[in-house]
């Protein structure tokens, strides 16, 4: 597997997604926005971000399980586009819902519970990106590895924050909370937590 | 009793085609001249080969909103109907299979008056109106919408209601074969809904179908749909097969599924927040560039219909009572 080849390939996929929102904000490319396009646009970022947290959190067990250890180098990537989706999302709320009504942000914050979990989400990730360069993996060592665990956290309130804004149709955010619970089930099962918790497991 | 009302308008009496037309083109001349208002049309070409028809002698009737309307596109691409799926875009698309004609409506229970209607019957005699409504959705959006449809009120009173009805019940049809989203267990199937007597017989409230002078599409609710304008847009129940005049107050799909967040009245009201979200402001959509950068509105009490219907609520806590 040539990592100089794939990179720039899943960068390119990477910002598929939103090359393609913008196609269809410009009108240029069907289905349209439809009659909610603000709605429309948040929510297409929004599933993106929730997507691409999954998937970095799938590189661990992938490398792991397919004993390839170059999948590791794919990582800082996926997740800074995690990062980035994670970022747009709430940006597209406070710019297109909102219109940079502070009071009324303050007020959503307090009173609409999932964007409150969703706005955690997004802040605990922050550290993350900030000290994603390899400088700071270096400065901060064993604690690099221990900060970088706020993915879990952070993408069970992502996890959280769509099902709870979700009227009655549930499947689709259960069906991304059990890809979640897998991933985390799985770094539970090789962790030492899972020798001391479970005795004889 | 069994009353099957083919047609109850002699042949001799109904307007043909041309002279429909004719009428139109000259009341829209007043129109133009500003001595009568008309009825909002569709552009010309959606009648056409879609399986809706133009409704004819519709009349503007009371309580319409200047605002203007959201366009034809919107209103039919844009919908909360579960029973075709619960994507806003999933009516429109999962819907085309959904028959609705024939249709015949059960009106039962409390009335002197009960039986099996075609939808012609039912409402024959009563004259066609045209009523641009705001709609406000639970989910805090809304639009403007031009429904075509008569009062409910005047419906029922053919029924004669004894005086046990105090509610009035309605059903959405079961058909899982044609509403894929019948198939999955989202709410509980048939959709249900039910209103106090009051609030059936209140002007406002207009049994519908159509929109912009068409039939209504399958993903609005065809052939006939429930319109109460000062409620959230999930009481007004769509594709009605059962109408039942009763003393107790009915079961309401919504208040089932989640009756915490849903309840029986669910009138608009920007004081009573939904537990989850502010109830105090809604978007008005609409597609395009116009709709994307739409500016959030205040929400108006009872959805600013407060002089026809708050004196149904006098005494009422709306805290308790949402």
């Amino acid at each position: 597997m040539n990592v100089r080849v794939y990179k720039p390939l899943l960068f390119a996929a990477c910002l598929l997604p939103v090359i393609w929102l913008a196609l269809r904000i410009a009108g240029v490319v069907e289905p349209g926005l439809g009659a909610n396009p603000a709605e429309e646009i948040q929510d297409e970022l929004g599933v993106w971000a929730l997507r691409l947290l999954l998937v970095t959190l799938c590189v661990t067990p992938a490398a792991r399980l397919l004993k390839k250890p170059r999948l590791y180098r794919f990582r800082r990537m996926l997740g800074l586009f995690a990062f980035f989706y994670c970022t747009l999302h709430p940006l597209a709320y406070f710019l297109l819902d909102l219109q940079l009504d502070f009071a009324h942000l303050g007020e959503d914050l307090l009173t609409r519970t999932f964007i409150t979990v969703g706005m955690g989400a997004v802040l605990l990730l922050i550290p993350l990106a900030v000290t994603s360069t390899r400088g700071w993996q270096r400065r901060l060592g064993r604690r690099w590895n221990r900060l970088h665990r706020l993915i879990y956290p952070a993408a069970i309130l992502a996890c959280w924050h769509f099902y709870w804004q979700v009227k009655a149709d549930t499947i689709e955010p259960l069906v991304y909370c059990a890809i979640l619970a897998l991933l985390l089930g799985l770094r539970f099962w090789w962790s030492p937590l899972k020798g001391r918790l479970l005795p004889g497991g | 009793m069994l009353i099957r009302n083919k047609t109850d308008i002699p042949t001799s009496e109904i307007t043909s085609e041309t002279t429909y037309i004719n009428r139109r083109s000259v009341i829209a001349g007043l129109a133009a001249t500003g001595l009568v208002g008309t009825a909002r049309t569709a552009p010309s070409n959606l009648a056409a080969g879609t399986g809706r028809k133009e409704l004819p002698g519709v009349t503007p009737g009371p309580f319409s909103t200047d605002e203007p309307p959201n366009s034809y596109e919107d209103i039919t691409t844009y919908n909360n109907y579960y029973e075709f799926g619960t994507g806003k875009d999933d009516p429109h698309r999962n819907s085309g299979d959904f028959q609705p004609e024939p249709w015949t409506v059960r009106v039962e229970g409390e009335a002197e008056v009960t039986g099996e209607f075609d939808v012609e019957g039912l409402l024959s005699g009563i004259g066609l109106e045209e009523r641009v409504y705001r709609m406000r959705c639970v989910e805090a959006w809304s639009m403007i919408i031009p429904w075509v449809g008569v009062p409910l009120g005047e419906v029922l009173k053919r029924f004669r209601p004894t005086s046990r009805a105090k509610y009035v019940a309605f059903q959405t049809v079961l058909r899982p074969d044609e509403m894929p989203g019948q198939r999955r267990r989202v709410l509980r199937w048939p959709y249900v809904e039910g209103l106090t007597i009051e609030e059936a017989t209140n002007p406002l409230t207009l049994l519908t179908v159509g929109v912009y002078g068409v039939t209504l599409p399958n993903q609005n609710g065809a052939p006939l749909r429930l319109i109460a304008p000062w409620k959230y847009g999930f009481k007004g129940i769509k594709s009605i097969v059962s109408i039942r005049l009763q003393e107790r107050r009915p079961p309401t799909s919504w208040n089932i599924a989640a009756p915490r967040e849903y309840g029986f009245y669910a009138n608009v009201n920007p004081e009573v927040d939904h537990p989850r979200w502010s109830q105090a402001t809604e978007r008005r959509i609409g597609s395009g560039f116009s709709g994307l950068f739409a500016r959030r509105i205040p929400t108006q009490m009872f959805n600013g219909y407060g002089e026809q219907v708050a004196h149904l609520y006098s005494g009422l806590d709306l805290r308790r009572n949402y």
